[in-house]
């Protein structure tokens, strides 16, 4: 199992990861061993164990549908960059040519 | 926006193509908090006011699943008639844009809590099964305001405003198999899913506030060549999005219809694309193309343990199920006596319940049919109210519907003690007893009349005598009004005939 470089560049893109050719350079290889690190896991799990994604074996942890209280608007907005008439304020979501 | 003037009629298009059609549709859950923290769920309140740091995504906070949630979800289901699985995960679906303030939306990628299901829709006395392939959970997104641009839009808007008040409201997404024909069975198929999610009371459904919406895969295939050829392969769908009225379905579907077969006929290939339905012109368009090619990378959602219901959980939640809206419909053709454009147009009008308590209270199915549609469901609308909120009630209208039935009340008169009714006078025995409103039985009085009005109009006396019976018209006339519209003029004209000596 490898990962090529086009992957790389690719999840960057996904990630929104501003990678330039050399940093791809230096980064796809490191990538590349550390994913045939992990994958030395595989080889030591036998059939009858399935492949797991939480380490602690529970299931079905649920709340009861009750109301808690909430933070005031201004305390939802004390983190954001901009605001406007109770909102988060973003940027131009879809670029002119668009 | 370009509006196609080429485009083949629709029979043109149903000619040559078969269209093949599948649904999804998401259903906002009426919990009282949030898919995963305890925030309040309610509509229209102040923007980020109903917000915490779970919905805002800030750092450190954890979800917690709501169980009225899983509840609501395997309610719909079983209503579905889908297999609930014994063991299914949230998964992170992972996109960046300003809705979720996380980066990714929780959802269930490739373990879904219900699959394999299917729904009944009756189109003009025809009934399509329609499969379900799945039934999954997720949390609803931020609603945002695009500032700048014209209308609303986001093309061209300068920036965007975002309220948080819906990020985490309980979605549930159902995913229909590519069964429909139609657009009127995918119409009749949102509506019917509506009225089912109304009937298990998990959702208030409101097309119109957003918290059921659909979107519309679309694709025509060329019909076989002869009648019983094999079937052609699908071709290439798009998917209309956030069709948000059952019209609007029906309208989407139609016009991809046209278009897809215009594009086709003309030799060209029908791109996999997002479409947006502008219920202005009626039209759909290609939505952001840059973004086509997604890639969510979803992953098992570790901040959540996996569901595992127990057939226990499972069977106790079915038996809490109420009649589906199917069932009723069999129920009151059978016991009522209606037909299904009666139910269709009761539960249009908003009164089916209503007619139901009525029925209930004493009144025979079709008076209570009757009052409600017509008369009551008028004064309603005049009022600007649904009818459940007149101030009659259906133990009043199955009064009034005896008065009459026993001759004691006409119409006329009944309409007058609803009016009492709804003015606040009271129930209907108060009205009439205010108002002396019964109809006049006194034979003393009736003949009275009736001898005065045959000796007021000797002429029309004379020609109802020599045979001609439709005469009579302006001597009931007379008496119903010497009686101040209280009596029975059914009644009333068989007693003139009778002096007349025609009867």
């Amino acid at each position: 199992m490898a990962i090529t470089r086009d992957e790389v560049a690719n999840l960057a893109r996904l990630a929104r990861m501003a990678l330039s050719g050399d940093e791809l350079d230096h980064l796809a290889p490191q990538l590349d061993v550390i994913l045939g690190s992990v994958a030395r896991v595989a080889e030591v799990a036998a059939a009858d164990i399935p492949p797991t994604s939480h380490a602690v074996p529970l299931t079905n942890v649920f709340r009861s549908d009750l109301i808690r209280p909430c933070l005031s608007q201004a305390d939802a907005l004390a983190g954001a960059p901009a605001t406007e008439d109770g909102r988060f304020r973003v940027p131009r979501i879809l670029d002119p040519e668009d | 926006m370009t509006v196609l003037a080429d485009l083949p009629t629709y029979d043109e298009a149903l000619a040559v193509y078969e269209p093949v059609i599948g649904l999804e549709t998401h259903v906002e859950l009426g919990t009282e908090s949030k898919m995963f923290c305890g925030c309040p769920t309610a509509f229209g309140a102040e923007p980020n006011t109903q917000v915490c740091p779970v919905c805002l995504g800030l750092p450190g906070a954890l979800p917690v699943v709501n169980e009225a949630a899983i509840r609501y979800t395997v309610m719909i289901g079983l209503a579905l008639n889908c297999t609930i699985v014994p063991w299914s995960r949230f998964a992170r679906k992972n996109y960046f844009y300003p809705d979720m303030p996380k980066d990714f939306q929780i959802s269930q990628y490739d373990e879904p809590l219900c699959v394999n299901g299917w729904l009944d829709v009756d189109v003009d006395g025809q009934t399509h099964r329609v499969g379900i392939t799945r039934v999954h959970m997720e949390e609803d997104t931020g609603k945002s305001l695009h500032v700048g641009g014209s209308t609303g839009r986001i093309q061209g808007a300068t920036h965007s405003l975002v309220d948080y008040n819906r990020a985490g409201i309980p979605l549930v997404e159902i995913v229909t198999e590519p069964d429909v024909r139609s657009p009127e069975v995918a119409r009749a198929y949102v509506e019917e899913l509506r009225e089912l999610c109304r009937a298990l009371g998990i959702s208030d459904v409101r097309m119109e506030q957003g918290s059921l919406r659909c979107d519309a895969n679309v694709s025509l295939r060329r019909r076989p060549a002869t009648p019983d050829g094999p079937e052609n392969p699908f071709g290439t769908r798009t998917e209309t999005k956030n069709l948000n009225s059952l019209r609007s379905v029906e309208r989407a579907v139609r016009y991809e219809i046209s278009r897809q077969a215009s594009r086709l006929s003309a030799g060209e290939r029908i791109v996999q694309e997002t479409r947006h339905f502008d219920e202005g012109a009626g039209v759909t368009s290609a939505g952001r193309s840059k973004e086509e090619a997604t890639d969510y990378r979803y992953f098992p959602e570790p901040d959540l343990a996996p569901v595992a219901l127990s057939r226990e959980f499972v069977e106790a939640v079915r038996a809490t199920l109420p009649e589906s809206p199917a069932q009723r419909r069999t129920r009151l053709t059978g016991d009522y006596g209606y037909t299904l454009t009666d139910i269709a147009n009761l539960r249009g009008a908003g009164v089916l319940d209503l007619v139901e308590q009525t029925v209930t209270a004493g009144a025979t199915p079709e008076a209570a049919r009757k009052w409600w549609l017509n008369e009551l469901a008028r004064r309603a609308s005049d009022a600007e109210i649904p009818p459940s909120q007149l101030a009659v009630t259906p133990a009043d209208v199955a009064r009034v519907a005896t008065l009459i039935a026993a001759g004691e009340l006409t119409d006329a008169l009944a309409r007058k003690v609803i009016d009492g009714v709804l003015a606040g006078e009271g129930g209907p025995d108060a009205v009439i007893e205010a108002r002396g409103l019964k109809v006049v039985s006194d034979t003393g009085a009736l003949d009275a009349a009736a001898d005065a009005a045959i000796a007021g109009a000797p002429a029309i006396a004379e020609k109802v005598r020599g045979g001609k019976v439709a005469a009579v018209g302006p001597l009931v006339g007379a008496v119903m009004k010497a009686m101040k519209g209280q009596a029975d003029a059914g009644a009333v004209r068989a007693l003139l005939l009778e002096k007349l000596g025609v009867s």
